[in-house]
């Protein structure tokens, strides 16, 4: 292969080094009007009242609207794709504005005014009088007897999953030792570094274009259709660069409101933006899940049988809600293998910020209680940890028996061993042994598996090529870039099935859904395998056009041609014929055969496949301080083929980033009184910074995914998996201490060591 | 809303510009001039996204009034690319794989130029107590600190 396994620039690279690429702001007009959104400051109860003359009369506010003046269309923010089964429909539980107060900063008007300044004093000129309830902050409070109900008729309750396969009570009943524990997972936000941010406007036929910061541009446009009432085609959506997304952009947090705003103003642009304060706190964050898990397992270390129940409370809204906790179901399914296995998850509605996608999407939830309590067995039955996993892992050839998925290429045994080798386990395993003193270091590992896309749930991508004069093209994706590498990905994936230079292949990153080939977006580490089979199905097309055409241009037989480095060439042995731009002038210009060469292909992918890796750590921990250092770590991936190794690289050093915070530091906190949010602001919300964070080391080990463009599958949000629970048995192998609830910050630990007597 | 003209020079151009004395620098260097490559994380100084360089210093956009920068010399990114040429510490980025969503790029950008202009070879440690203003949630900051100590070292060789 030329381009695919290559580390080719990012096709954005020189755009945004120099500060030219454009993000929403950047595109913002001078004359643009301001909207800001009044915010409850209760976290549970109604609007008795509200007044909004004096807003009104501010001298610069062109409009202040309350939930007694938006459609009343409940509808869904959850980015997923459409379905044709009410069934199987996200929940509709949602107005553009509410009298209902479901959650600290819940939305209960909007002012739109000629300046920031003037929206922001609007706000603070708006009188309300609240009926306020008790906040329901834990499952326990929104499900005890009397508990005010959220959304009407649901006790609280959002929906349950569960499943089973084989014959639960007789596998335990054979089991030598059952296992039972219990895991929590924190709030987290994404804390990517733009605010959500949109602009629309009205065309002067009515459309309503709306300029946003998503991950899911044709997802955004149904949903503001759907909110708004209208034909799906009056509107349009246009997503330029974005400042990282993380699954918080799978949500359509504020384009419906912002379009309807945009109704009003008489044609007038209007930006929506958020603070860094409501981007923590109103947009989505990553659900706390509780879990309950047993298992049993034989003398000699094989899993027979595995029970977990899930709950989770989602914040006031469905969002993506019940689909993340029964994600997690799913792929606990997917690692080890065993004769029977349940899974019970539930979603509970709480006074709570609203929880969505975010990078892994259940999956970082399931696997550090999975992967926690498997270290745990281990340890219990006297055995190897990293042998009890290797005994039990899933092999090539596993069916899932629930979704059908196979598993075509695996690569975690040797992802296990690259791992061990990295870290120099063995040598450091003989040097830990005996440790005394308030420092004390130990080594601690976690695997994970994960899907390539949401197969067998629907799934469909688009790309579209066109061939120039030149002999370069133009690539156009459903697929969004949101920092990930997607457009240089895909790039690259065209380059190689057409057989013409990378730097022949003009990406447009912008995607406007007037022109951009249908897709759903950037969400499920799917761009690269399922978008990837897209362009790659583009790319054979465009080919196989330049290599008809050549050979009527030649009457060299079609099958002794191909296409090589942007020529077209003898097959057999790569000389030279013409190049791919004569074919190309001839395609535009023959005034007898002329016609472009173009392909515009759109791919329902019916397949998936496995992404597995692991990730193994040194901690050191500082006992009376509570504090953890990592001294190594290494996440070690099978996805396939690599694509772009700098790029993937990159996608691992922030993902592993990412769960070291999830591990020891990150926690969105709430007042337990008001459900007020605490910490919603990058000072003291823990972000990781360079200084907290340590050298990451990665490795790739290479597998082939038959199903797979040029044989990868998914990378993205794996990396963020692992991290936590290899720390957790870092600790664990320090101290001889669990943690099984996240963050495993300072307090947390100096608890806990002092009440095993450490300290 | 109270005025005031105030001059500056911005990436080398002497620029006088009538400001509202509340406006950031941020806001006068976006909304007024159209430099947006300085982008807005937070506008409390917390995430390091509106870094530029005022006489030598980096310093937070988004809390720096426009009537402080009066008289002064004030870099942008707009400003380091010279003859179409990237900086080297830009180029560093680019080669390095530092840059990702972009977003907090031109800030990091301008954090590293204050260091490696310096002359002196910092450690690993120091790079990043000189970027600890900068936030990143893409990249983990791994080859942002790969990309400044490259340009250290062919500093150091060239001497």
């Amino acid at each position: 292969m030329h381009t695919v396994g290559t580390k080719v620039q990012r096709v954005d690279a020189v755009a945004k080094v120099r500060g030219q690429a454009k993000y929403v702001d950047d595109l913002s007009t001078e004359n643009m009007l301001v909207a800001k959104v009044f915010r409850s400051t209760v976290a549970n109860g109604w609007v008795k009242s509200i007044d909004v003359s004096k807003a009104k009369a501010l001298p610069g506010v062109e409009l202040v609207v309350t939930y007694e003046d938006v459609p009343r269309i409940p509808f869904t923010t959850a980015g997923h794709p459409w379905s044709l089964d009410p069934e199987k429909q996200d929940v509709a539980d949602r107005l553009l504005l509410t009298q209902r107060i479901r959650f600290y900063g819940d939305e209960i008007a909007a002012v739109v005014a000629v300046d920031e300044l003037t929206a922001k004093k609007a706000l603070e000129l708006i009188e309300v009088e609240y009926e306020e309830y008790e906040p329901i902050l834990t499952v326990e409070d929104a499900l005890k007897e009397g508990a005010t109900e959220l959304h009407e008729g649901t006790g609280n309750i959002l929906k349950k999953t569960e499943w089973q396969v084989g014959d639960l009570e007789a596998a335990f009943a054979k089991a030598d030792c059952v296992f039972e524990d219990e895991f929590v997972t924190s709030r987290v936000q994404h804390c990517h570094l733009e605010n959500q941010i949109s602009f629309a406007y009205q065309e002067s036929d009515g459309r309503i274009v709306v300029v946003s910061s998503t991950q899911i541009p044709h997802i955004v446009r149904r949903v503001v259709a759907q909110a708004l009432g209208i034909p799906w085609g009056k509107v349009k959506v246009i997503k330029p660069y974005i400042g990282g997304g993380f699954g918080n952009r799978q949500d359509v947090v504020q384009e419906p409101l912002n379009a309807f705003l945009a109704t009003l103003t008489g044609g007038r642009p209007v930006k929506l933006e958020y603070s860094r304060e409501e981007n923590f706190t109103t947009t989505r964050t990553r659900h706390p899940i509780h879990f309950k898990i047993r298992t049993g397992v034989m003398k000699d270390g094989t899993i027979v049988a595995r029970d977990l129940e899930a709950i989770s409370p989602i914040g006031g809204y469905a969002s993506h809600g019940h689909a993340i906790v029964a994600n997690a179901g799913t792929k606990y399914r997917s690692l080890y293998s065993q004769e029977a296995i349940r899974y019970k998850g539930t979603t509970v509605y709480t006074t709570t910020p609203v929880t969505g996608a975010m990078r892994a999407y259940g999956i970082p939830q399931v696997k550090f209680a999975l992967e926690s309590h498997i270290e745990d067995i281990a340890r219990a039955i006297g055995m190897d940890p990293i042998a009890f996993r290797e005994k039990n892992l899933v092999k090539e050839g596993w069916v899932d028996p629930i979704s059908g998925n196979r598993v075509n290429s695996n690569g975690i045994r040797e992802c296990i061993k690259r791992g061990r080798e990295l870290i120099r386990w063995d040598e450091k395993k003989a040097q830990l042994k005996n440790q005394t003193g308030p420092k004390r270091r130990g080594l601690g590992m976690a695997c994970f598996s994960y899907n390539s896309g949401t197969y067998p749930l629907f799934e469909i991508a688009g790309a579209r090529i066109v061939l120039n004069q030149d002999g370069s093209v133009q690539l156009q994706i459903g697929a969004t870039e949101i920092g990930q590498g997607a457009d240089t990905t895909l790039g690259q994936i065209a380059a190689e099935a057409m057989g013409i230079p990378f730097d022949k292949v003009h990406v447009i990153s912008t995607q406007d859904t007037d022109v951009t080939p249908f897709d759903t977006g950037a969400y499920a580490s799917r761009q690269t395998y399922v978008s990837g089979m897209a362009v790659k199905k583009a790319g054979e097309e465009v080919k196989a056009k330049i290599l008809e055409r050549a050979h009527r241009m030649t009457d060299i037989p079609l099958q002794a041609l191909d296409v090589v480095n942007g020529w077209v060439v003898w097959a057999h042995s790569g000389e030279q014929v013409m190049s791919v731009e004569e074919v190309a002038m001839d395609s535009y210009y023959n005034e007898l055969t002329a016609a472009p060469i173009t392909a515009d292909v759109s791919n329902n992918c019916r397949v998936n496949s496995f992404s597995f890796g692991c990730t193994f750590v040194e901690v050191e921990v500082d006992m009376p301080l509570g504090k953890v250092e990592i001294l190594e770590i290494y996440n070690v991936h099978d996805s396939g083929k690599i694509v772009n190794p700098l790029l993937a690289e990159g996608q691992v050093h922030g993902g592993v980033s990412m769960g070291i915070g999830y591990a020891l530091s990150e926690q969105l906190l709430l007042d337990q009184k008001t459900g007020r949010p605490l910490n919603g602001n990058l000072l003291d919300y823990k972000l990781g910074t360079i200084m907290d964070t340590p050298d990451i080391g990665v490795a790739f080990v290479e597998t082939y995914e038959p199903t797979g463009p040029f044989g990868a599958k998914a990378l993205g949000e794996p990396p963020a998996i692992t991290p936590a629970p290899a720390i957790r048995n870092a600790i664990l192998d320090a101290t001889g201490v669990k943690f099984n609830e996240l963050p495993m910050n300072p307090q947390r630990l100096v608890e806990k060591f002092k009440a095993a007597g450490l300290i | 809303m109270q005025t005031r003209n105030i001059t500056f020079t911005v990436n080398g151009k002497e620029v006088s510009v009538n400001v509202d004395v509340r406006e950031s620098l941020l806001e006068v260097l976006r909304n007024r001039l159209h430099l947006t490559g300085t982008k807005k994380g937070c506008e409390v100084g917390e995430c390091g996204a509106c870094t530029v360089i005022i006489n030598g210093e980096t310093v937070d956009s988004c809390i720096y009034l426009a009537i402080w920068a009066d008289g002064k010399e004030i870099r942008t990114i707009e400003g380091e690319e010279k003859n179409g040429n990237l900086s080297r510490i830009q180029q560093a980025f680019v080669d390095e794989g530092a840059i990702q969503c972009g977003f907090c790029t031109p800030g990091f950008v301008m954090s590293a130029t204050v260091l490696v202009e310096s002359g002196e070879k910092l450690s690993r440690e120091e790079i990043k107590k000189g970027m600890a203003g900068n936030l990143c949630r893409c990249t983990g900051y791994q080859n942002i600190v790969r990309a400044v100590e490259k340009v250290m070292e062919e500093n150091l060789q060239a001497k």
